[in-house]
């Protein structure tokens, strides 16, 4: 018998016969309501209050129509832009290679006065966590001000605004690695009289160095997405470029730098999917 | 004696992975050197200039009358009314953009995922929409919307949205994928159809996670709303930039306080909220 055949089952009925079962779930349904209204109720009342119904929404989305028409197709205008914009993309990728390897080699030693495992000073543990936590809440681009401050306009100011901003993530992510790493294998070689960096080298850093190296790869790609802005306020880069021509209304160099970046970001996840794979791999036979 | 051979061996295979790490090592220190031209890095300068960092720190924590800012905080904070209103609408911005975003990717996840998608066609151009989406940065689809929407807020909560629907789409997709089978067949073989399946037999297994997920980018998107205004598109962004460009140097330092206050506030709650989620889960 198909579903559809079916007679459709007496509800009422059903209820009636097995209370026990039905009342749980209304109760549970009024629960859910109420945990539910109250943040639809917020929703909408931001969304009142940003503009998104006097209006403007409708006009602008007509506006958004015919922007989107005027970006096709993609076209850098000159072989010379082409170029310059390729240039561009290069050292956008170079910025955020060269800000997450500082910041990791940075972070590394602040991770391990971070740890409860490793420094057992509580007051050296709280410092750090909470200025990691205030260099970490503070934005790319406000870090990328005020390195502009110091060693003036350029891709150089960039790398170290990532440099900063990461120092604060990796910290913290580091550190957590190095707090859930086994205890057995430091205490193997610490039964060998090793030194305290000996312990570190072979006790703690095989087992979260795959951890570590995954999460430096993945930020790579994240700062390659946020180093395309870092140069609307001139610190080096493809944002530069793509303020400029979204700003002079040349759409279709903004789809292009756009598809560049696309492509760009998809090429490093692909190498870095690889280098990933690559680490887990060996560590992984390494354990065995 | 009959221990050579097999030390030999380790000797080797010891050498054989040194070689290699070797190798790597030195393959990426000529990618750093390459990106070292090509971003300008200069050591020098750095060296040269480092004073200016900790000067402009002491700098924007000092009043005109040349007194530390903490002497008077009446002074420092002359704008607080104002900035709190900013930064109000800062969280607000971030809580609508995340909200929207969410419910985007509550509907497109199912189609993205692998293990429940209903066409192969469908998956792929749900996948790649999402990856535009989170690709292209928050504030170049801001500076898009500006010109569209006019300056002001409305401008960067959509931004902050559609970011929020490509990165939530993701994440929520991929738990679909660890999600388990089993209640959706259950629901289709009742002959449930694909919706009936999904909301019966999938989201009870994955709406915590969901919540979850969208609670951590809640808090991502309330440090990204603080920079939108930077193109014009609402938050405290407009006054901190005009700040940094115009040298109001006590306003810069009041200004970061307050955000990186209520980024700590905003981060300490949503813990609470999503510590509260994992006990609702393991009672359950």
């Amino acid at each position: 018998m198909k579903p559809a055949d079916r007679p459709p089952p007496d509800l009422a009925a059903l209820r009636a016969r097995h209370p026990t079962y039905f009342a749980p779930l209304l109760a549970g349904r009024a629960g859910g309501l109420a945990a539910a209204i109250a943040p639809l109720l917020l929703l909408l009342f931001g969304m009142a209050w940003l503009g998104f119904f006097d209006g403007r929404l409708g006009r602008g989305m007509g506006k958004l129509g015919e922007m989107a028409v005027m970006m096709l197709p993609p076209d850098p205008g000159s072989w010379a832009r082409a170029k310059i914009y390729s240039l561009a993309l290069v050292e956008t990728v170079a910025i955020a290679l060269l800000g997450t390897m500082a910041a990791a080699i940075l972070a590394f030693p602040l991770s391990l006065l971070a740890a409860k495992n490793v420094v057992a000073n509580r007051v050296l543990h709280f410092l750090t966590r909470r200025s990691l936590d205030t260099i970490r809440s503070i934005d790319t681009l406000v870090w990328a001000l005020i390195w502009v401050n110091v060693v003036g306009l350029g891709p150089f100011a960039g790398v170290l605004a990532l440099m900063t901003s990461d120092l604060g993530t990796f910290g913290k992510l580091f550190s957590e690695a190095i707090e859930t790493a086994d205890r057995k294998p430091v205490e193997g070689v610490v039964s060998t009289g090793a030194s305290p960096l000996l312990r570190l080298r072979f006790g703690i850093l095989p087992q979260v160095f795959p951890v570590i190296a995954s999460q430096i790869l993945y930020y790579f790609e994240s700062n390659t997405r946020s180093a395309t802005i870092i140069g609307i306020v001139g610190a080096g880069g493809i944002g530069m470029h793509l303020a400029e021509q979204i700003r002079t209304l040349e759409l279709q160099q903004v789809s292009f730098i756009v598809l560049l970046i696309l492509l760009a970001v998809m090429a490093i996840d692909w190498v870095s999917a690889k280098i990933r794979f690559a680490i887990i791999g060996r560590s992984n036979t390494r354990k065995e | 004696m009959r221990l050579r051979p097999l030390l030999d061996g380790y000797a080797r295979a010891i050498a054989a992975r040194r070689m290699r790490s070797l190798l790597s090592l030195a393959i990426g220190l000529l990618c750093v050197w390459l990106a070292a031209q090509s971003a300008e890095v200069d050591l020098w300068k750095l060296f040269e200039n480092f004073h200016r960092l900790p000067s402009y720190f002491i700098r924007i924590f000092t009043l005109d009358s040349g007194r530390a800012v903490w002497t008077d905080p009446v002074e420092w904070f002359w704008g607080l009314d104002r900035w709190a209103g900013q930064l109000g609408e800062t969280i607000l911005m971030a809580y609508v953009g995340t909200a929207l975003g969410a419910i985007g990717a509550l509907g497109l996840c199912f189609l993205a995922a692998a293990n429940v998608s209903p066409q192969r066609w469908m998956r792929i151009a749900a996948r790649r929409f999402l990856e535009i989406c989170r690709t292209v940065p928050e504030l170049v689809f801001a500076l898009v919307f500006v010109i569209c929407f006019g300056l002001g807020p409305l401008a960067g909560v959509l931004a902050v949205a559609i970011h929020t629907l490509g990165a939530l789409g993701k994440q929520f997709a991929e738990v679909v994928e660890n999600g388990d089978m089993k209640p959706v067949d259950g629901v289709s073989s009742a002959g449930g159809h694909w919706m009936v399946a999904m909301r019966f037999g999938m989201l009870p297994q994955v709406l915590s996670s969901f919540v979850s997920y969208a609670l951590l980018r809640f808090e991502i998107n309330v440090r990204g709303a603080t920079i939108m205004g930077f193109v014009g598109a609402g938050g405290i962004g407009q006054d901190l930039i005009e700040a940094i460009r115009k040298f109001y140097y006590t306003d810069v330092s009041a200004i970061l306080v307050l955000v990186v206050l209520t980024v700590f506030v905003m981060d300490f709650l949503t813990e609470r909220l999503r510590h509260r989620l994992v006990d609702m889960d393991g009672q359950r």
